[in-house]
């Protein structure tokens, strides 16, 4: 398994959708542009899910990975060219 | 920001417990995409606003709903007690226990519980706007319900709904 340096990680293991879209979208808020989450899901929808939220909200994942059930998704924060 | 910011209308308009999850889990999602949310709550709805939500799902008027334990072995879990309806719509008490197991799937799922999803939704910014018709018709007064509501009409809806770029009755 790769490893990325990481400024924040979050634990949404066990958690049902829409759960680990709304604690990635809190944690995100708290970071500067730029920095990493590691972003760790069981829900078997999150990697859809996790992908669109990131196409709208113009956040970067940079690599996601399913091992043993678990879903690992590095995600960088990216903040949309123009806003504030 | 590269495109204008999305806008979804939604409109709870049941508050059972399994109806009460689509407009909070819809709403809160869209706000964590960005985007902005407004939920009319109109007829059965209206109780979603209340302080304590005091939902209940009633197996009778669901026929297809399936009925599982949320305990027991997974076999056992995956059985499907198929319980007759005069059985389901006269026994006192049903509907509360179906409302019970109902919460416990969910939890055990780790599913959020509506009081949950609903202070997510007014975290994130999302609007609620209570129908002041049916608030009329049934009773309920703005002081009964959450912090932050507007009570509004029709027109109040659609002039929101009508620039959206989603609209759900739910």
């Amino acid at each position: 398994m790769s490893t990325l340096p990481v400024e924040q990680t979050l634990d949404c293991r066990g958690l049902s959708c829409p759960l680990p879209i709304l604690k990635t979208k809190k944690t995100v808020n708290s970071m500067a542009d730029g920095e990493v989450l590691m972003l760790l899901t069981t829900d078997p929808g999150s990697p859809g899910d996790v992908a669109a939220w990131a196409k709208k909200t113009g956040n970067k994942v940079l690599t996601s990975q399913a091992e043993a059930g678990v879903y690992t998704f590095y995600i960088k924060k990216t903040l949309l060219r123009g806003m504030v | 920001m590269s495109e204008t910011q999305k806008k979804v209308a939604l409109i709870a308009s049941r508050g059972t417990l399994d109806w009460a999850y689509p407009p909070f889990i819809l709403g809160s999602a869209a706000a964590a995409m960005d985007m902005e949310v407004m939920i009319f709550f109109t007829f059965y709805g209206l109780p979603l606003l209340n302080k304590k939500i005091d939902a209940k799902v009633s197996p009778h008027s669901n026929p297809a709903m399936p009925m599982r334990m949320p305990f027991g072995s997974k076999d056992f879990q995956q059985i499907d007690w198929n319980i007759p309806n005069f059985i389901s719509g006269n026994m006192p008490g049903f509907d509360t226990m179906a409302t019970s197991l109902m919460k416990e799937t969910f939890k055990n799922k780790g599913v959020a519980t509506i009081e949950e999803l609903r202070e997510l939704c007014v975290d994130c910014g999302v609007k609620f706007v209570a129908c002041q018709m049916t608030m009329d018709v049934f009773g309920f007064t703005k002081d009964q319900f959450i912090d932050g509501i507007e009570v509004g009409g029709a027109a109040m809806f659609l002039e929101f709904a009508a620039d959206a770029d989603i609209q759900l009755f739910l």
